[in-house]
């Protein structure tokens, strides 16, 4: 059944922008915009690769504890980079737009490298990318099973869509999750209140950062498979970026979304199997609906302008105690 | 046993210096169980920052602080919490997306599960108890400034605080509003809560508070029995010297039509009319005040004056003062009159038509916070001269005439006006505005945030302006001051007009009346009993 392939690749590829969204927005309701997500996507993604790569080259352990190493990898690649953006722009209140970016670069470029190093052949054994493949077997334990069935998605994918709802429910049903979003609209109120606005803004930084890494390993070992899909992270770091718009500001409308971005990206490919041809031109302009659909979300919203679908009111601002 | 001879709070040798200015020397304060203190003071002279400091926002470079008698350590708002201290912010610290009931818990560890529910009644029972009328569920961004206030207040009552510090609370209040507010007081104090209230209006001081703590240049002047006090002896106190009550005003002279304002209308951001049906003609050679409760349609209607709010219907027609110079008597005549509405801001401004102030955002709308005072002056002069490049001597003679004569307290003229505290930060913008030569001056609160010295410094400048035949539109929130300054006066009320008074003529209780009468369906009736019977 074609049109059921195409939705679940959909609903598969999704899963990437899911991570790196739901990431983010817990990062955005602390008021930090964090444009580095497709770097801290790339470097997560690698942690995770090398760390399959090393534990299958060890030898007999078990699968699960191998696929549960490779999601702790990569949280912590993420986090270490969330670790850092915090300290840059919480810690010395340096310019987030700024410092995102950086971290994007210094990501994409750390995550070449270390892409490079895991693909290089030593000089002793067989090469590593054998490793990686049987990696990939484990990895997708245990729900990996036949193609064109929902069971075709690997565990990431249930594990992505859970994070999103916990998200969910932590931001709008906890004493935590209002004390986040205090956080994110007025960081004086807050502090006034006595909440520690400094250990949220950090905490939620790395623990976002952690979850969006989760998205790069997810789409370079599980969706792509391939460790060449390294190449298009950063590309699927901003779509996760413009998902956080699209969806809002909410983790479960992010689910939707993911679907969305997820089935107008690979529209492109699925074209001509329908039947419709397209050139490579074409195809790539189909590629950027998920942020023309972007667009036109936020025209709407800024329409409809309620304050419930604006971003955190103190997205990108520095808070300094005593700032008069 | 202690607890019942030791003061609720007692503060001694409190100091505290922001860079070189010190807010606070030396400060001793004393609060007792179960009264009001008014603790007063010129603007600047350091009661926010002391109150700060007990409420543990900043933490006091030298001194003590004692609570019923122990000496305590405040170092952040948590710590006042724990010793049962809340301080009520004369800006609310309240987020807008969130209900009432969720900023009144925000921050509460109580231990308990957190259910939204719950707190919800928590917050009726306290409201029921004191007098307050409160929807939790309410979301703090659909609220009145009023109600807002009252949401502060619960935050601190459901915390449990003994101590209520009030920062200015009166002065986003109405009368009605403000004797409401007092009762609930009363019966907290009642309740055997301890009370300071900040405030610079001294008969609301009278009326309230048991005793009063006068500060000055952050000094601490003394305490003294209400009762045993009167306006001019606070005032001698809060001063230090005898300031003229009287604003000298000059009966206006060769008056000319100057602007024409027929019929405007239009509707704020949210789709609310702002703006019904204004009329009126402003003159060289008078001050025109605007009186109205906050947010009458004051801003939209200088802002639709100055060109950047666009009504919906209705004239602005200018008479240009270049044009008509050898027409006396009542001006130019009708075809020499220009529409503003035709024009963008900027021919506006050629004209000689000055916006010099838009209250909620003086930093953002006159000023930019990072630059210095001299390239804020040169905002306005940047376009003079032959050359792309910028003659900066001139505005940094203006920049330091500004300073010299208004009195403006900052370490140099290189310091970011984002750094000035509010009152010096409106004194460069007035001055600016006004070293510009204007034929249509227009001013809202120019002194709101200022003490009473610097007040009459602008006050003058108003007056000069006007005997210079400038038409000055003054929006001003102090009625004894618009009644002195002004030569006629217009009370907005719900963005009409609901009177244009003779200011020598007319009342306090007439404008007052004029401002707060409801020509819709009234929303609160229940509490008429002032200013009811008129009319």
């Amino acid at each position: 059944m074609l049109f059921l392939d195409f939705l679940i690749n959909a609903f598969a590829f999704g899963i990437t922008f899911l991570y790196g969204s739901t990431g983010e927005i817990i990062t955005e309701k602390a008021g930090h915009l964090n444009l580095g997500i497709p770097g801290i996507m790339g470097v997560g993604g690698a942690c995770g690769c090398a760390a399959l790569n090393i534990m299958c080259a060890a030898g007999n352990l078990p699968p699960w504890l191998i696929v549960i190493i490779g999601l702790l990898a990569a949280f912590a690649g993420g986090a270490l980079m969330g670790l850092l953006y915090s300290f840059l722009t919480v810690t010395l209140r340096s310019n987030q737009n700024v410092t995102g970016l950086a971290m994007t670069i210094f990501g994409i470029g750390l995550t070449k490298y270390l892409f490079y190093t895991l693909a290089k052949k030593p000089a002793n054994s067989e090469t590593p990318v054998i490793h990686y493949l049987k990696a990939l077997d484990y990895y997708r334990f245990p729900f990996a099973g036949q193609k064109s069935s929902l069971v075709y998605c690997g565990i990431m994918v249930f594990l992505g869509i859970a994070i999103a709802i916990v998200a969910s429910i932590i931001l709008t049903r906890t004493r935590v999750g209002l004390h986040l979003r205090a956080v994110g609209e007025s960081p004086a109120t807050a502090d006034a209140a006595g909440i520690n606005v400094t250990r949220y803004k950090y905490v939620a930084t790395i623990i976002g950062s952690g979850i969006a890494a989760l998205g790069g390993l997810f789409y370079i070992m599980d969706y792509q498979g391939s460790q060449e899909a390294y190449l298009s992270i950063e590309a699927m770091g901003w779509l996760s970026v413009a998902l956080v718009i699209f969806s809002l500001w909410r983790p479960y409308l992010s689910i939707i979304g993911s679907f969305v971005f997820g089935a107008l990206f690979i529209l492109a490919s699925y074209l001509p199997v329908f039947g419709v041809s397209v050139n490579m031109a074409t195809s790539n302009l189909i590629k950027t609906l998920p942020y023309v659909v972007t667009i036109l979300v936020l025209i709407v919203t800024s329409i409809i302008n309620r304050r419930e679908n604006q971003p955190p009111a103190s997205l990108g601002v520095s808070y300094f105690r005593e700032d008069r | 046993m202690d607890q019942f001879t030791a003061p609720a709070l007692m503060l001694r040798g409190i100091s505290k210096s922001f860079g070189s200015i010190k807010a606070n020397s030396n400060v001793d304060l004393e609060l007792r169980h179960g009264e009001i203190l008014a603790l007063l003071g010129e603007n600047g002279s350091g009661k926010t920052t002391l109150m700060n400091m007990v409420a543990g926002i900043y933490y006091p470079d030298d001194g003590q602080i004692f609570i019923d008698g122990e000496e305590v350590v405040i170092s952040s708002p948590k710590d006042a919490f724990k010793y049962k201290i809340g301080m009520i912010h004369q800006h609310f610290k309240l987020i807008d997306l969130f209900s009432a009931a969720e900023n009144i818990v925000l921050g509460v560890k109580d231990g308990t599960r957190y259910n939204i529910r719950e707190v919800n009644e928590r917050v009726r029972q306290i409201a029921d108890r004191y007098g307050f009328i409160i929807d939790p569920t309410q979301k703090i961004h659909e609220m009145s400034v009023s109600q807002k206030q009252t949401v502060e207040i619960l935050k601190v009552l459901y915390r449990g605080a003994d101590i209520l510090i009030l920062d200015e609370p009166t002065a986003v209040l109405t009368p009605q509003e403000t004797s409401k507010l007092f009762e609930v007081l009363r019966k907290m104090k009642a309740d055997g809560k301890s009370i300071i209230i900040i405030t610079h209006k001294l008969h609301e001081v009278l009326a309230i508070s048991d005793r009063v703590a006068v500060l000055r240049k952050g000094e601490h002047i003394a305490t003294v029995n209400t009762a045993e006090s009167t306006e001019s002896s606070l005032t001698e106190m809060m001063v230090g010297k005898k300031v003229t009550l009287n604003i000298d005003r000059a009966i206006p002279e060769n008056i000319r039509r100057r602007l024409v304002v027929s019929s405007l209308s239009g509707k704020n951001e949210d789709g609310m009319q702002i703006l019904d049906n204004v009329s009126f003609t402003a003159f060289g050679g008078e001050i025109l005040g605007i009186a109205g409760i906050a947010g009458s349609g004051q801003r939209e209607l200088l802002e639709a004056i100055a060109g950047i709010y666009v009504p919906e219907a209705g004239e602005i027609l200018y008479a240009d003062p270049g044009r008509d110079g050898d027409n006396d008597g009542n001006g130019s005549s009708d075809s020499d009159l220009i529409d503003l509405r035709k024009k963008t801001p900027m021919q506006i401004r050629e004209l000689g038509v000055r916006l010099s102030f838009v209250p909620e955002d003086r930093l953002g709308m006159g000023l930019v916070g990072s630059m210095d005072i001299t390239d804020n002056v040169m905002l306005r002069s940047y376009r003079n001269g032959p050359f792309s490049l910028l003659d900066r001597n001139q505005p940094r003679q203006l920049a330091q005439d500004i300073v010299n004569d208004l009195g403006v307290v900052t370490p140099n003229l290189q310091t970011p006006v984002r750094r000035l505290s509010g009152g010096n930060v409106q004194k460069v913008l007035v001055g600016r505005e006004i070293a510009s030569a204007p034929s249509l001056l227009m001013a809202a609160y120019p002194v709101r945030g200022l003490d009473i010295n610097s007040s009459y410094a602008i006050y003058n400048l108003l007056n000069e302006q006007k005997a210079n035949g400038v038409a000055v539109i003054f929006v001003g929130e102090d009625l004894d001051v618009l009644l002195a300054l002004s030569d006629r006066l217009l009370v907005l009320n719900s963005g009409r007009v609901s009177g244009i008074l003779d200011a020598r003529q007319t009342t306090k209780e007439e404008v007052g009346f004029l401002m707060t009468k409801s020509h819709d369906a009234p929303d609160d009736g229940s509490d008429k009993k002032d200013g009811g019977e008129r009319q």
